[in-house]
């Protein structure tokens, strides 16, 4: 207790010190670390870092492997597994053959049990792992031999393979734990490039190099990405010198545009913001509606001033420079046909500006939620935009417990995208047979088209058989919108020019620690002076 | 005074019964859904099939009253169960986190007390001086003051425009292990911050104790005898204004544990604010409870120590019975 009021008077003096104005120094760079050490700053931190309750799911884990990996152009490569895997004739079987010789941080060989024992224990109904969803295609998953996992699945489906870049626990230590709260997601052992040291939750995450990493140790050997919520005070923290590394908004990643010492990376993403058309709401469900909609908004607009020109305007859920988007779907501002679509179907303005039809006025609530600045902006433009053509759309904020009760009638501004395969987020989003259910498919969107597209393009194996699918299903959404896509939105790095080797992949929705420039950190190496 | 702590212990019990059955009904009337919380943006991609498995899983269908008693019966037995948000057993978060929320709470507490006092006693020795008129005006400034504000105004003076002291954390990002030089100045923004804000009671208090003590009889009488006026302020009008002070100890403890929990939240601070934060917003029921528990057994601490404090201060007052 000493020790610690000491300080606290200690503490308090030098405030008083710095306070009085003692200290003026403004800035002062922080201490030049050496390359073989790097810290990045993130603005959010997973809950767990055990892979059994979803850390990690999407690859680049850091502290452990996949069967498989993505690569910078987001192809897939093998990881645990020797090479890709082979794909029974009817697609339902896919046999993997493990590498040989890998061992966990720990010592331990890694075995095909450890692959059975990951994917059996995530679809333990037992297990409290939110994204087991995305593994539902899987029957059964048995090891054979030390070194052959094979897959059988429920129905054929061709992206499979992509969700194979789940890290793999051992089982010799998680399988000894409680699952939802043993200490496996606080002290994780994994194969991968990199050991954790030390998590302060809330803080920071540290790691060091593995120097058995099957792969090659890592030239980075001290990783640590630090947890900082705030953008203004990442953004110091790395001005300061204290950080190598960070995610910035537009225009705090401006600030450092002209430093020579920085690269600023814009990662190209899968990440849309949508407005949701219920089909239950007499307004939004009119088709005429959706369509004038469709070609009111000012996408271009959107991109320049609510983005900073950091994205790209969105016609569907791919991207325009996605080899899966389907050219001549682009939709241009034209608010004159909006209003012609709707005069046409018989909208017509009222007193006050707002378009009515048989007594019904053209009008409908829009949800963002809370503290969400992108989605409100998004929202406030949408409804700009909608009331140039004669809609009435009233924005609301809301936590999703108060949005999810009215999503049925009510438009949301929502987010979504997942660039591994295209069936990840449209099979969610457009499937009428999901509508509802949980958050999937929030606008009830119904069109057998459509769901006969999504399940064609799940099942087939051939590449051309999938891409004409999803051309269809992005025809169809220009025909008969189910939901309004704004824009899809980059998302900014900024790095110390140090190491050769930093590089961003095309980033999905919902991007933690495996997304930014530190991707591959295992693959950096120091620049030579 | 043994008899006066062990009864107070033993009162300690149903309150603590009442509080964490007042916490269970008060989480389950709450807005936020545990099963959201829990699966974050997992959730939005989940099949309902699957979010009604983790509902079940985590145990937040039932009702809150039999979830209490669960709870209560297996934190009798010493186990308090698993924190859904943390994905970790509450007895791991509290044990890693209260040594730090302690230490700043301490830290801050001390830097409150030693210059309010001080100061308390130079603004009643010259009652609507210069510095007690700029210091009480500066103190209601203060106590309007939320805490979280002045914390974010630290950062910014500090941290953003002075670039002095760290914004936030323990320890800097690339520290490995935690030293006593790496903490220090992480220390200094939230002892300040929260020391500034609890400052202001106890000044206004040792202000008003020792100003209404210095027109007291045994005050008159010492300097009748000829006493120094050092010896006047310091030995007898500071030892009997300070009483008031000593059962403001004990009722500032609450306030302490608030304005710590802003504090912590504004600094990163890895202490058991930022898990009550998340316990309540999450409604974890486990983790929520033990955490009322402490926060309720700190306040009853408190307010016994202040009581046994004035105990010993006072020959007047006895400790009750």
């Amino acid at each position: 207790m000493t020790a610690r009021t000491v300080r606290g008077a200690a503490g308090a003096a030098l405030a008083t010190a710095l306070i009085t104005g003692v200290t003026a120094c403004a800035n002062p760079s922080g201490p030049a670390r050496p390359a073989d050490s790097a810290v990045v700053g993130i603005a959010t931190e997973p809950q767990t870092l055990s892979p059994l309750l979803g850390y990690g799911k999407d690859g680049n884990s850091k502290i452990f492997d996949g069967l498989l990996t993505h690569d910078a152009d987001m192809k897939l490569r093998p990881a645990l597994a020797e090479a890709l895997p082979e794909v029974s004739a009817d697609g339902r079987t896919y046999t993997y053959r493990l590498r040989q010789g890998v061992k966990f941080s720990d010592g331990e060989p890694f075995t095909a049990a450890d692959v059975e024992f990951t994917y059996r224990t995530i679809l333990d109904p037992a297990t409290n792992n939110a994204s087991k969803t995305e593994l539902d295609a899987i029957e059964s998953v048995t090891a054979q031999g030390p070194d052959r996992v094979v897959f059988t699945l429920k129905y054929p489906y061709a992206p499979f393979a992509e969700r194979t870049v789940l890290p793999i626990a051992p089982q010799h230590v998680a399988g000894k734990q409680d699952v939802n709260g043993g200490g496996f997601g606080t002290r994780p052992v994994g194969t991968g490039p990199y050991v954790l040291t030390g998590w302060s939750k809330g803080e920071k995450i540290s790691f060091r190099a593995n120097p058995s990493y099957w792969g090659g140790e890592p030239a980075v050997k001290k990783f640590t990405m630090a947890v900082i919520k705030d953008d203004d005070v990442r953004a110091t923290r790395l001005r300061s010198g204290e950080l190598d590394a960070a995610v910035l908004p537009p225009n705090l990643a401006e600030g450092f545009a002209g430093d020579r010492t920085r690269r600023t990376f814009a990662a190209k993403t899968f990440d849309y913001r949508n407005v949701t058309l219920p089909t239950q709401h007499p307004v939004t469900g009119d088709p005429a509606v959706r369509q004038a909609l469709d070609v009111a908004v000012d996408r271009a607009t959107m991109v320049d001033k609510l983005l900073d020109g950091a994205g790209k305007a969105a016609y569907g859920p791919v991207p325009t420079d996605s080899p899966w988007f389907t050219p001549g779907t682009e939709r241009a501002y034209d608010l004159g046909r909006a209003k012609r679509i709707l005069d046409d179907a018989g909208w017509k303005p009222g007193e006050d500006g707002v378009r009515v039809k048989d007594g019904v006025r053209a009008s409908f609530p829009l949800w963002y939620t809370t503290g969400d600045k992108i989605r409100q902006d998004h929202a406030l433009a949408f409804a700009s935009d909608a009331r140039k053509a004669g809609v009435e759309v009233t924005t609301e904020a809301g936590t999703w417990e108060v949005i999810e009760p009215r999503m049925k009638t009510d438009a949301v501004l929502a987010g979504g995208g997942s660039p591994a395969d295209p069936d990840f987020d449209q099979y969610l989003l457009l499937t009428s047979s999901l509508a509802g259910d949980g958050f999937n498919n929030m606008a009830r969107y119904d069109n057998p088209v459509v769901d006969r597209a999504l399940t064609d393009a799940r099942r087939s194996g051939d590449p051309a058989v999938r891409k004409a699918a999803y051309d269809t299903v992005q025809r169809e959404l220009v025909k008969n919108p189910g939901y309004v896509f704004l824009t899809h939105i980059d998302h900014l790095y900024v790095v110390n020019d140090r190491w050769d080797g930093p590089g961003t992949q095309v980033e999905p929705h919902d991007h933690g620690l495996g997304s930014g420039p530190w991707w591959n950190v295992e693959h950096w190496k120091p620049k030579q002076k | 005074m043994a008899r006066m702590a062990g009864r107070r212990t033993l009162f300690a019990a149903p309150v603590l019964l009442l509080v964490t059955f007042g916490v269970f009904a008060v989480a389950a009337l709450s807005p936020f859904d545990p099963v959201k919380a829990y699966a974050g943006t997992a959730g939005l991609t989940a099949s309902q099939a699957e979010l009604d498995q983790l509902r079940a899983n985590l145990g937040v269908d039932r009702p809150f009253t039999a979830r209490w008693w669960d709870w209560l019966t297996s934190a009798l037995t010493g186990d308090l169960g698993i924190s859904a948000v943390l994905r970790q057993p509450v007895a791991d978060v509290i044990a890693g986190r209260v040594g730090w929320s302690a230490m700043l709470a301490c830290c801050a507490f001390v830097a409150a007390l030693l210059p309010a006092t001080v100061l308390g006693v130079l603004a009643a020795r010259r009652r609507g001086g210069l510095l007690d008129r700029a210091a009480t005006a500066l103190a209601y400034v203060l106590e309007a003051a939320p805490a979280f504000w002045l914390g974010l105004l630290a950062v910014w003076l500090f941290a953003v425009r002075l670039g002095a002291l760290p914004s936030g954390g323990l320890t800097d990002a690339a520290a490995d292990t935690v030293t006593a030089g790496q903490v220090a100045p992480h220390l200094v923004l939230p002892v300040l911050v929260l020391a500034l804000s609890q400052l202001p009671w106890f000044y206004l208090y040792v202000r008003q104790g020792v100003a209404d003590a210095l027109e007291e009889d045994p005050v008159r009488g010492a300097r009748a005898r000829g006493l120094s006026e050092r010896r006047v302020l310091l030995g007898h009008a500071l030892r009997s204004g300070m009483l008031p002070v000593l059962t403001l100890i004990g009722s500032r403890v609450p306030e302490l544990i608030t304005g710590a929990l802003l504090v912590e939240t504004v600094f990163s601070w890895p202490g058991i604010a930022a898990a009550t934060v998340q316990a309540a917003t999450s409604v974890d029921f486990p983790l929520l409870a033990a955490l009322t528990v402490l926060a309720t057994a700190a306040v009853l601490a408190g307010n016994l120590l202040s009581d046994l404090l004035y105990g010993l201060a006072d020959p007047r007052v006895g400790f009750d019975g």
